[in-house]
This record gives structure tokens, C-alpha cells and sequence, in this order.
């Protein structure tokens, strides 16, 4: 009887453990190919007259470099990767355009660094929620993910 | 030689002395030892709070003055809310750091000041700054009253046209302020957190 109880519990307790821990943990990786593109994350916005931005690690695990060309997502009519440079500590933002991926490298796109920015917004991003990004590769050609929205004082993915 | 020639030649001789004496004087007041000493620091310094000269509004609909801002420590960051990566981020961090000062950060003040006025009313610095710590307040103004405060706090930022839209180049370290309106440091917003915070105390 007890035992039948603990059972149950366990059981139920399996059961919520998937649904607490995807809340907080970070998106799982999307591989394609020798691609694979890691914890991202989007900045919410206010409203949708102001811009926000994405981040995320984009790590080619093949032997030959690729380069990622092109951004899609639904929520923002314009997707472009950013640099930004520090030169006598002047902050600059940039179109990065064309980004190589090296082969057996990793590249990672981070807050107060290089960023996508997500422009003309069609929806504000909201903290909680998520949303479709399709990154376009020369070589390894489309890859979506699912991109959670944090707050806007975020730093990192998971928070 | 004839005295007439005699005098051409002292003439010319006498100007082009001259010359070459206005030139060496020139040269040695200039890139010679006479010249001021280049990149001296103190002139490129932050100005002291009381020696600056501006009005800016506060994200409540405030006027400021220089002296509103004495009598507590200060940091100071420029940004705009169309800013969507390193204003957040340098925000944040400025909440992270006081979160890790505890009961002290309660007597530190900052002034996040937009670069971006044509944008940025005093209602938009509002929304944008109750997103980060209390102790932060969003400033805006008039394109002179900015242009006034980056000048005390040799601050620089510059509007780039991107297509139909733009966005602005700007000095992005936080400036420190002691409570008596003199200047401590800049953080860069790389730094540590320890480092940062450390800084921080020296203001304090």
C-alpha cells in the first residue's frame, strides 16, 4: 500500500521533473549536418517600434567552412547580423553582412558583442514566449530553431 | 660693389633672416621644445560635476541642473532605447553591480542619458529605464542640452544613417562620480563584475 503510494508518487513526480526543468533549461542544440547551433536566445522588446536582438553559438563541427548568409523569423521584418566594435570607447554597431563559420570552429553571437538584430518588429517579444528563426547557410542551407524570449535584462541563455 | 647694390643685398639679407627666424620660432612653439606638452590627461578628463554647464529632463518631466546631481555618488552611461545590444547590457550590468554592493548601492545614483533625443522623450526614458535597477534614471533634453553634458563628461557620439533608418555611435563607458561631483573612473562594460564593483567603492 505504501509502496504502491510511493510508486505513484515517483511516478508523478518523473512526470512534472520534464515541465519544471524545460522552463529554466536552455533550448536544446539543432544540428544539421555537421551544423550545430546552440542556446538561443531572444531579448524582449517594448513594443515593436524599437529593435531587439538575438544571440546564439553557431558551431561547425565539419571539415569545411560555411557561412551563414541569411536570417528569417516571422516577428521582425528584417534580420541582420551585427558587429560591434569598441574603438577609443566609442561603441559602434555594424551590418556584419556574410559571417563565416570555419571549419571545427565556433562563433558566438553575445550581449555587448555581435548580435542579430531583429528590426521591424510585426509583434513585441514578449518574456516567456518563443519564436521561429531560420538561419540560411551556403552550404548546410536551412536550419530552425525555436527561440525563447527573456527579459530584457538578460545576459545569457536560461535565464 | 656699389653702395646701392650693397643695400639691396643687406635687404634681402635682413628678410630672409627673418624669415628663417619667424619659421624656427614657429617650428619651436609648435612641434619644437616650446610646443605644449601633447595628450596631457587632465585635459581630457571628465569635467567635475560643478564645473559643467547643462539642463537635461528627467525621465519624470524634471529639469536638472549640474548641482542636482552632488551629494551622492554617480554613474553616468549615454545610450538611446533604440539601442538593442550594448545599452541593455551596460544597464544590466550597472544592476547586477549594485545588486552586489547590497545596502550601499542605496545611496548611488545613475543617470542614463540618451544620445538620441529626436526619439527618446522623457516618457520613452521612463519605460525603458523601469525595466532595470530603481536607482537608475533616464535623462533626454534638447539636442544642445546633450550636446552640453557629453562635452563636460568628454563624451562622444555621432547619428549614422543605415537605410531608412539610423542609429547613433557613442561612448559607452560608465563614468564614475564621487558624492562631491569629482570624477573617479570609467568601467569599461567588459570589466568583471569584481572589478567594476570595486571601482565603485572607491566612489563611495
Amino acid at each position: 500500500m505504501t509502496y504502491s503510494l510511493f510508486r505513484s508518487l515517483i511516478v508523478a513526480m518523473s512526470l512534472f521533473m520534464p515541465l519544471v526543468s524545460a522552463s529554466y533549461a536552455v533550448a536544446e542544440p539543432v544540428r544539421k549536418d555537421a551544423m550545430v547551433v546552440e542556446a538561443p536566445w531572444a531579448r524582449a522588446s517594448i513594443g515593436t517600434s524599437r529593435p531587439s536582438a538575438a544571440y546564439l553559438t553557431i558551431h561547425n563541427e565539419g571539415t569545411s567552412g560555411d557561412v551563414l548568409i541569411g536570417i528569417q523569423t516571422s516577428v521582425a521584418g528584417k534580420a541582420d547580423v551585427h558587429t560591434m566594435t569598441m574603438t577609443d570607447g566609442v561603441a559602434r554597431m555594424g551590418v556584419a553582412g556574410a559571417v563565416e563559420i570555419p571549419a571545427g570552429n565556433k562563433v558566438e553571437l553575445k550581449p555587448g558583442g555581435m548580435h542579430i538584430m531583429l528590426m521591424k518588429l510585426a509583434q513585441p517579444l514578449e518574456k516567456g514566449k518563443s519564436f521561429s528563426m531560420t538561419l540560411r547557410f551556403e552550404k548546410a542551407g536551412n536550419i530552425t530553431l525555436t527561440v525563447p524570449v527573456l527579459g530584457i535584462g538578460a545576459t545569457g541563455p536560461g535565464e | 660693389m656699389t653702395p646701392s647694390f650693397q643695400k639691396v643685398l643687406s635687404l634681402v639679407g635682413g628678410t630672409v633672416a627673418a624669415i628663417v627666424l619667424v619659421l624656427f620660432l614657429g617650428w619651436w612653439q609648435v612641434d619644437g621644445p616650446g610646443a605644449p606638452t601633447k595628450d596631457v590627461p587632465t585635459n581630457k578628463l571628465p569635467l567635475p560635476i560643478d564645473q559643467m554647464n547643462f539642463t537635461l529632463t528627467a525621465d519624470d518631466g524634471r529639469r536638472i541642473v549640474p548641482a542636482d546631481w552632488i551629494g551622492q555618488p554617480l554613474l553616468v552611461f549615454f545610450g538611446f532605447t533604440y539601442c538593442p545590444d550594448v545599452c541593455p547590457t551596460a544597464l544590466t550590468e550597472i544592476t547586477d553591480w549594485l545588486d552586489g554592493l547590497g545596502q550601499e548601492s542605496e545611496r548611488i545614483n545613475v543617470a542614463f542619458i540618451t544620445v538620441d533625443p529626436e526619439r527618446d522623450t522623457f516618457q520613452a526614458m521612463s519605460a525603458y529605464v523601469e525595466n532595470f535597477h530603481p536607482a537608475i534614471t533616464g535623462y533626454t533634453g534638447s539636442p544642445s542640452d546633450i550636446a552640453d553634458v557629453a562635452r563636460g563628461l568628454r563624451a562622444k557620439y555621432e547619428k549614422v544613417v543605415t537605410g531608412q533608418t539610423y542609429t547613433m555611435d557613442h561612448t559607452a563607458g560608465i563614468f564614475v562620480y564621487d558624492a562631491q561631483g569629482m570624477f573617479v573612473t570609467v568601467i569599461d562594460i567588459h570589466e568583471p563584475k569584481t572589478t567594476a564593483v570595486q571601482k565603485i567603492k572607491r566612489a563611495l
